[in-house]
């Protein structure tokens, strides 16, 4: 179990993390051949109240499928980080959006706060996207997966004709995780 | 990559069991955590030159899924929780009738409409006794995606083995987790397809209780004409009120079940050869039981693990047996205490302990580890 690495992405319904999840655990499980398992957690509503998507990526069998030593979080609104950062390990990594989450009194782990909503406002134009950023951000922070790996599994997931808007935006994950480790 | 594999949802697996065993047919309403399986249906079916039909309501979708099977479809719907309690008068009728159907239940918390996107594991008598009048029903409890694909396929075998409902018992964890599942082609497993009559229309009787084996269901529209109804009928299937006829009917019902567990029965044993404590638990909770069993050995407790499968008809024999000489027995599950009672009965030679969480959340390994550490400490 000593391989087992925890991954959660949160936020309010809506913003895609579950679809980020799910294309992290794909790469892992297809194109990396590692056993993987995605779970997701959310309320009765269908947009907003506080959502969380979770992947479990180890060699050995998953057997408890969800997250309670969590190794990476990314949280997208304040709400859910103050909900679910207490299940981080103390040396985990906490990945969070600048203008999005502003309250650290919680804070645990490492932090990386991240110009994330910025950059898809001034590249993408737009906010839509943000997850696929996020993600980009987690696989370059932990290196879990290969950019290859990942790129082909988010390309499987994409609506046609949005392949590039995505592709973009993957790449602006890698490079804000880029700067921020340099930094 | 030779092999087909794919990382996918608990209801995608569902759905995708339900095309390989050949299903011809899907009614249903939608409902949370059960939905995905409606959906990939409806896009998949059609596809296939098969059905897929929305319904008005969960007990209209049960009954088109009835007469699909009157008709010689295989035939199935998903639905949870409320969907279910609706149910449960047409589960009735398709045992009375001995009409074969998949009925997928993907378990989250109640009673009532309870938590619609939380899991449970509550639905375990209801699947037995929900249905009033006395009769055997086939549920299954999958513990992976993996799993739920084949088993799908053995839960439509084993209703037009039986002529019987038989229930596929998932929850919202295995409902809507993912992970990687192989997916066979269909020469790679058993599938079991519905059979004409071996006699001619006019020599057939549509039900036999006293020969010991199930009669072919003849689909309507084939020369076999014959009555269907819920009132307890003779071989003919016209109704009945004569007490042989009545008891051989009762009989047959459940004795077409129990006299053929063998061939129903399916479960897995995990490190119970020098267990001191034997842990039985069932779907999603076996998981977090096998990585608590793993922390318990590393402490230096013995402790095995008896997972059935087959949850309907109850392994009481496996359980039996297992309790004579393992002493202490902890059952594990997502509810307030259901299955222990089985349990209880089955294994009267040894100490019985519960463990019952029901908050919405899975139990965890760690909690199972505390509670295996107490009772070795007993």
């Amino acid at each position: 179990m000593s391989d087992r690495i925890e991954f959660r992405f949160s936020g309010s319904g809506g913003q895609g993390l579950i679809l980020a999840g799910i294309i992290l655990a794909d790469a892992a499980a297809i194109y990396e051949n590692k056993n993987a398992v995605q779970t997701q957690s959310y309320g009765p509503e269908a947009r907003g109240g506080s959502s969380k998507s979770e992947v479990i990526i180890s060699d050995d069998p998953i057997e408890y499928p969800k997250a309670t030593k969590v190794n990476y979080m990314v949280s997208l609104t304040q709400e859910a980080f103050n909900k679910y950062i207490n299940d981080v390990k103390d040396d985990g990594i906490v990945i969070v959006d600048k203008e999005l989450v502003t309250d650290f009194s919680k804070a645990k782990g490492k932090l990386y706060v991240i110009d994330m909503v910025k950059s898809a406002r001034e590249e993408l134009g737009k906010l839509l996207g943000l997850n696929i950023i996020s993600l980009g951000v987690l696989v370059e922070i932990s290196g879990i997966v290969s950019h290859d790996s990942i790129e082909k599994a988010l390309m499987k997931r994409v609506p046609k004709g949005f392949e590039d808007y995505n592709k973009k935006a993957l790449e602006i994950g890698f490079r804000l995780a880029k700067e921020v480790k340099k930094s | 990559m030779s092999k087909n594999i794919k990382l996918m949802q608990g209801n995608e697996a569902v759905a995708e069991g339900a095309v390989i065993a050949g299903c011809d047919f899907f009614a249903g309403y939608p409902i949370t955590p059960s939905s995905e399986v409606a959906e990939i249906l409806s896009n998949k079916l059609p596809k296939i030159g098969k059905v897929f039909l929305q319904m008005e309501d969960e007990i209209a979708a049960l009954g088109a899924v009835l007469g699909a099977a009157l008709g010689g479809a295989k035939a199935i719907t998903a639905s949870s929780g409320p969907g279910m309690s609706l149910k449960q008068e047409h589960i009735g009728y398709a045992s009375m009738c001995e009409i074969p159907c998949v009925i997928v239940n993907v378990m989250r918390g109640g009673p009532s409409t309870g938590l619609p996107t939380l899991p449970a594991q509550s639905d375990i008598m209801q699947a037995k006794w929900g249905t009033h009048g006395d009769h055997a029903i086939i549920a299954i409890t999958p513990s992976s995606v993996n799993e739920s694909l084949y088993e799908t396929i053995r839960a439509f075998n084993l209703a037009v083995k039986y002529r019987t409902p038989v229930l596929l018992l998932t929850d919202e964890i295995i409902g809507h987790m993912r992970e990687k599942v192989v997916i066979p082609d269909k020469n790679e497993v058993e599938i079991i397809d519905v059979k004409l009559p071996d006699v001619p229309p006019e020599k057939y009787n549509p039900y036999n209780y006293t020969s010991g084996k199930v009669t072919p269901l003849a689909p309507m529209g084939e020369g076999y004409r014959y009555h269907v109804t819920g009132l307890i009928h003779g071989e003919t299937g016209f109704p009945s009120q004569k007490t042989d006829v009545i008891q051989n009917a009762q009989n047959w019902l459940i004795d077409k079940i129990y006299k053929n567990i063998k061939d129903i029965e399916k479960f897995e044993e995990f490190q119970t050869g020098d267990a001191d404590i034997l842990v039985v638990a069932y779907g999603s909770t076996s998981r977090s039981v096998r990585q608590a069993i793993s922390m318990a050995r590393a402490a230096g407790i013995k402790v095995g693990m008896f997972r059935p499968i087959t949850i309907w008809p109850f392994p009481e024999e496996q359980i039996s047996n297992l309790s004579k000489k393992i002493k202490k027995v902890l059952v594990v599950e997502m509810n307030m205490g259901q299955i222990i009672l089985e349990v209880q009965r089955a294994a009267c030679g040894s100490k019985v302990y519960g463990l019952h969480v029901a908050n919405g959340e899975p139990i965890t390994p760690d909690q199972i580890f505390a509670k295996i550490k107490e009772v070795s400490e007993n």
